[in-house]
């Protein structure tokens, strides 16, 4: 029993499966598999279930990926190589790759904002803003381009256009990455213990103190979690920036438009050679946050 | 959980708030105003081109042929992908929780790739094995079955996106509760079906709920995976996200805002809805 009924946390964990990367399966269970195979687990249900899981994965999640390695390295490293730094393709991934660090690192300052308001702040409408913080996760990405079009496309009531640039690239980003570091910090920053800063304050300490030696330390796992998580979601996104960036080549085209134009140009190694790249990014980040998280497990 | 102080610790903060009045509104200024910009304004503005004429617009829009058999295809593909994503979740989930098997880490990681894929990247995954020429292709076309530039490839495409979304609403559950009572009906003489069925369901109902929502609302406004892999055929492939693209190539903004506007509804609703069942799932265990 970790969390009685109606605790604070019910409210503010939204679609929690991105945020809550974590695995329901303690690491210590692991090295005990070999102890426990001959107990209740040889049961033939267990063999029958693991090998319809195991079909299940493999065809729909596994052996396509594999495809798509398989295929970028189809004519050889060089092959490869060749394909990923053709000009317009390396273009696309610098692009994609500056603007979503920008997008991560904005980010990780607004997002522990906007948590820490959300926590610590009270005011009128709250518990909506608390319930529509996770509409970017929810919406559509197709619909998010339309959303943000709607404001900031050619037809803008408020005169602010901003279709076809690379602004719009980093708006389209922004929006749909918008909950993840607001949603891994929120729960930390509920939980954090508050007679920390109470003897902090009492011995003198100001806010600013405060904020840096006490408040920061205990939020960095999960500010950096969150940032993380949003780099990844931010280097594969298609449907909000495809509509709003014009996909100008060399101005405003990142990968994963990159790969559909080639993919449609029928260009499979080159889109598979793209695709690649952005797996191994994604892959070194995900793996990157495993390690923090349990750095920060043997730390605590 | 924290441990909850001893008592006046609020207070402390909130005195130390009110000290700092500045700080305190200056975030709260900073943090709304973003929202504002780029949330809830954008969102309100299409709503209000949406509904500006009233609901008969939206209403003929949506119900076109092309309209209608959009929303057909959209709900025939999510239905079936969150069918399968249910059965093979709550299975995974079962065996990851409460067997012990080699390879049960590696199968923990695989479910949660999905996520750090980008949607085109499935799309084209799913070609180099399901296409014409892909590993797959001839043996599938040789036996008269099409599943790229159909339906079964648009199912295959949203199974994948949403596919951690069930396992891990289910598995946390499924870890807290423990197996006591699964035991204690198999030694009762309940064949597995029935510990599942009597004992298993009913004590997730509420988390398999919550993941149901979470995969259907990601299944009905799947694009990209679904835009590499559907050939765009109108009235035969195309879904309510591909034809909000579609409508919007025809420069027919009323059309793609009204289906716009019903993908953000249901989004709205399904955040809604998955906070109860959420709430009521952590509540049960």
């Amino acid at each position: 029993m970790s969390l009685p009924p109606n605790s604070a946390l019910d409210d503010v964990s939204g679609p929690g499966v991105l945020a809550r990367s974590a695995s329901p399966i303690s690491d210590s269970a692991v090295p005990s598999w070999w102890a426990q195979r001959s107990g209740k687990n040889s049961r033939g249900g267990t063999s029958l279930g693991l090998g319809l899981v195991t079909l299940y994965l493999s065809f729909l999640v596994l052996i396509p990926l594999g495809a798509v390695v398989w295929k970028s390295q189809s004519n050889g490293w060089s092959a490869f190589w060749r394909q990923v730094t053709t000009p317009e393709a390396w273009d696309a991934l610098k692009l994609t790759l500056t603007i979503s660090v920008g997008v991560a690192l904005f980010n990780l300052v607004m997002g522990t904002v906007i948590a820490w308001v959300l926590v610590r702040d009270d005011f009128p409408g709250k518990a909506v803003v608390e319930l529509f913080i996770d509409l970017p996760f929810a919406l559509p990405t197709i619909v998010a381009g339309v959303v943000l079009l709607s404001l900031y496309g050619p037809r803008s009531p408020a005169h602010v256009n901003i279709a076809f640039t690379r602004t719009a690239i980093t708006v389209a980003l922004l929006f749909v990455t918008l909950p993840f570091v607001v949603r891994t910090v929120q729960p930390v920053l509920i939980e954090l213990d508050r007679d920390m800063e109470a003897a902090a304050a009492s011995l003198g300490a100001s806010p600013f103190l405060i904020a840096r030696r006490i408040i920061l330390p205990n939020l960095v796992p999960a500010m950096l979690t969150g940032t993380g998580l949003a780099f990844a979601r931010a280097i594969g996104e298609f449907g909000s920036v495809s509509l709003l960036s014009g996909n100008l080549p060399f101005r405003t085209e990142v990968s994963a438009v990159n790969i559909y134009n080639q993919i449609q140009s029928d260009n499979p190694v080159g889109a598979a050679a793209q695709s690649t790249v952005l797996l191994v990014v994604a892959f070194v980040v995900l793996f990157a946050l495993d390690r923090l998280k349990r750095w920060g497990v043997h730390r605590g | 959980m924290a441990s909850v102080g001893i008592g006046g610790s609020d207070g402390t903060v909130a005195v130390r708030g009110n000290r700092r009045p500045v700080a305190r509104y200056g975030l709260r200024f900073v943090a709304l105003g973003y929202l504002l910009v780029l949330l809830a304004a954008p969102v309100a503005m299409v709503f209000y081109r949406a509904f500006q004429h009233g609901l008969g617009p939206i209403w003929s829009a949506l119900t076109t042929g092309e309209a209608r058999s959009a929303i057909e295809v959209t709900l025939i593909v999510a239905i079936s992908a969150v069918v399968l994503n249910t059965i093979f979740g709550v299975g995974t989930a079962l065996l990851l929780v409460r067997r012990r098997f080699p390879g049960r880490h590696l199968l923990d990681v695989l479910v949660d790739i999905p996520q750090a894929v980008s949607p085109i990247v499935v799309g084209l995954a799913l070609i180099l094995v399901y296409g014409k020429f892909g590993f797959f292709g001839s043996w599938i076309e040789r036996n008269g079955i099409k599943i790229i530039f159909s339906l079964p490839g648009m199912v295959l495409a949203t199974a994948f996106v949403s596919l951690p979304l069930v396992v891990r609403s289910v598995a946390p559950v499924l870890a807290e509760l423990g197996d006591e009572q699964e035991q204690a009906a198999r030694t009762l003489g309940a064949s597995s079906w029935q510990t599942f069925r009597r004992i298993t369901l009913p004590s997730i109902r509420d988390a398999l709920a919550y993941g149901i929502v979470l995969s259907l609302a990601r299944s009905l406004g799947e694009y990209g995976a679904v835009t590499v892999v559907s050939g765009h055929v109108i009235g035969k492939t195309l879904t309510l996200t591909l034809f909000i693209d579609e409508r919007l190539q025809n420069f027919d903004e009323p059309a793609a805002y009204s289906a716009a506007v019903l993908l953000a509804i249901i989004a709205m609703g399904s955040l809604l809805i998955s906070r109860r069942f959420r709430a009521r799932s952590r509540s049960v265990v």
